[in-house]
């Protein structure tokens, strides 16, 4: 079932604009710390654990489980927000998408695909693996 | 330590014909004059963020406290969403004690109906700077789905039903029929919540508090006044705050900065959960009361469902009563904010003057909590103890 939902463009900052891209190419970025070795999410450029700042980016495996999520059906399109925890570590929030809405269970794996925002830019988001 | 000495709250429940501005200033004149007081006692006013309106950005309590014509010598604009009320009155404690200032107005007031803001699934978009929006808006988070994934986090992780958030609905809709001023005073059933059409999955319609125009105001001062006034003094024993956010990206659902604001309550207080005779528990949905009242301790963590069922929160019947002015969830949320109602019911089950049907005999301690912001994301959780005296 294909979701036809508009979806708001992100406004990136300077320090994020590499993941944004990176989207663009089909990937999801991470950033890694390599002062106390955690990766956090959303991505900062002092890492929100520890506060060094040699913090970097590190391409995610694209993969994830389904941490939680809601189907909102008093929407013009109904649609599922998430939180898909990455094997990284983090869990990021996100749309399962291109699946039948009501198949979706906490603990399923997803995998990564990309929608393009009203703006065409690609946003990083989960379909049932 | 201080006392509230004056509590207010606007009768209206949508306000079409009046300013923000005004209702600011009939719920402070309401407060003062239940205090018995007048308004040049006042020398602390205390407000959030929105006090003039959003588009009034950070020059708000100027604005206000000028409308109001009130000579200072304290202010204190702390925003902490729904929650800033309990931390305004914690705050007015500490400047009281320090001898800052004498006498604290608080007020809150809004008018969400009035402007047409009608439903909590809209995405917000007011908030494009913030560091997170851009992470977070295209996704399409609301009100309510962000709170239902808390939902149904905790019922996949400890097995609560939907039956059991629905008691949490069907309890304030017993204590506001009696309430005349409630926007929903018809008692409910756990069949006629689970029957409201679901909004965000697992959240029905009954789960979800009403939106509604309004304001409430409260006085804060100091022993010599307080036990001067007409009312028994109530005192603030007890208070904490926290903040929880989403930790850098390890996100836990099922629990809330209750878990860490409560304990510095009860210490401060000296006091412990058995011993709290009646609970004001912010009650944006069903689900901001269990996991609130899990993490206050009054129930061990992921037990909060078998807790809250059967009645166990309505006054008279069950060991905890709450929300006895029906709450969020029936009375009313003025301005999408509802931790000054919270207070000021509590305050009326600690005077004894609660209506008699859902009046807690012999009242004398009680517990506020207030959750501000949004559950599944960010928010800041703030725990009042109140004492009669």
């Amino acid at each position: 079932m294909a979701q036809e939902r508009t979806i708001i463009a992100p406004l990136p900052f300077p320090e994020t604009a590499p993941y944004w891209e990176a989207a663009a190419q089909g990937k999801l970025l991470l950033k890694h710390c390599t002062a106390c070795g955690a990766y956090h999410f959303y991505p900062r450029a002092l890492c929100p654990f520890c506060f060094s700042d040699n913090t970097e980016w590190h391409e995610a495996a694209g993969t994830g489980t389904i941490y939680s999520f809601s189907v909102t059906r008093r929407a013009e399109v109904p649609y599922a927000i998430a939180y898909v925890t990455l094997p990284e570590g983090p869990t990021m929030m996100s749309n399962i998408v291109d699946c039948d809405l009501d198949a979706i269970r906490i603990g399923q794996r997803v995998r990564l695909v990309f929608k393009p925002a009203e703006n065409g830019q690609p946003v990083p988001m989960f379909t049932l693996a | 330590m201080a006392y509230i000495a004056g509590i207010y709250e606007h009768p209206t429940r949508k306000a079409d014909g009046k300013s923000l501005a005004l209702l600011h200033a009939e719920v402070a004149k309401g407060a003062i004059e239940d205090a018995g007081l007048s308004k040049d006692d006042v020398d602390a006013y205390f407000c959030a963020g929105d006090v003039a309106g959003w588009d009034a950005r950070g020059t708000g309590p100027f604005s206000i406290i000028d409308y109001l014509g009130l000579k200072l010598r304290y202010l204190d604009s702390t925003e902490s969403w729904g929650s800033s009320y309990l931390v305004h009155v914690a705050h007015a404690a500490e400047a009281i004690a320090a001898g800052k200032c004498r006498v604290a107005l608080i007020t809150l007031a809004g008018r969400p109906r009035a402007e047409g803001f009608s439903t909590g699934t809209a995405v917000a978009t007011d908030g494009l700077s913030a560091p997170e929006a851009q992470f977070e808006l295209p996704y399409a988070p609301t009100v309510v789905n962000t709170y239902a994934m808390c939902a149904m986090r905790h019922m996949h992780e400890y097995g609560t039903t939907s039956e059991q958030l629905a008691w949490i609905k069907v309890a304030a809709s017993h204590h506001a029929q009696h309430n005349p001023h409630a926007m929903l005073r018809d008692v409910v059933t756990v069949e006629e919540v689970l029957n409201s059409p679901l909004i965000a999955d697992p959240l029905h319609r009954l789960d979800c508090c009403v939106i509604s125009d309004g304001g409430g105001a409260l006085i804060v001062t100091g022993p010599e006044i307080a036990k001067s006034l007409k009312h028994p003094p109530v005192k603030v024993i007890g208070a904490g705050y926290a903040p929880k956010h989403q930790m850098g990206g390890r996100i836990d659902l099922t629990y809330s900065g209750a878990r860490w604001s409560g304990p510095q309550a009860f210490a401060e207080a000296g006091v412990a959960p058995a011993d709290i005779q009646y609970a004001s528990i912010y009650d944006s949905f069903t689900i901001t009361v269990l996991i609130t009242l899990e993490d206050l301790g009054f129930c061990e963590k992921g037990k909060g469902g078998a807790f809250v069922a059967d009645g166990n929160l309505i006054s008279g019947v069950g060991k905890l009563p709450f929300n006895t002015d029906g709450g969020g969830l029936c009375n009313n949320h003025p301005s999408n904010r509802g931790g000054m109602t919270k207070i000021i019911e509590a305050v009326r089950q600690l005077r004894g003057g609660a209506h008699p049907k859902v009046q807690v005999a012999n009242c004398g301690l009680a517990l506020v909590h207030g959750t501000g912001g949004a559950l599944g994301t960010r928010h800041g959780s703030a725990t009042l103890i109140l004492e009669r005296e």
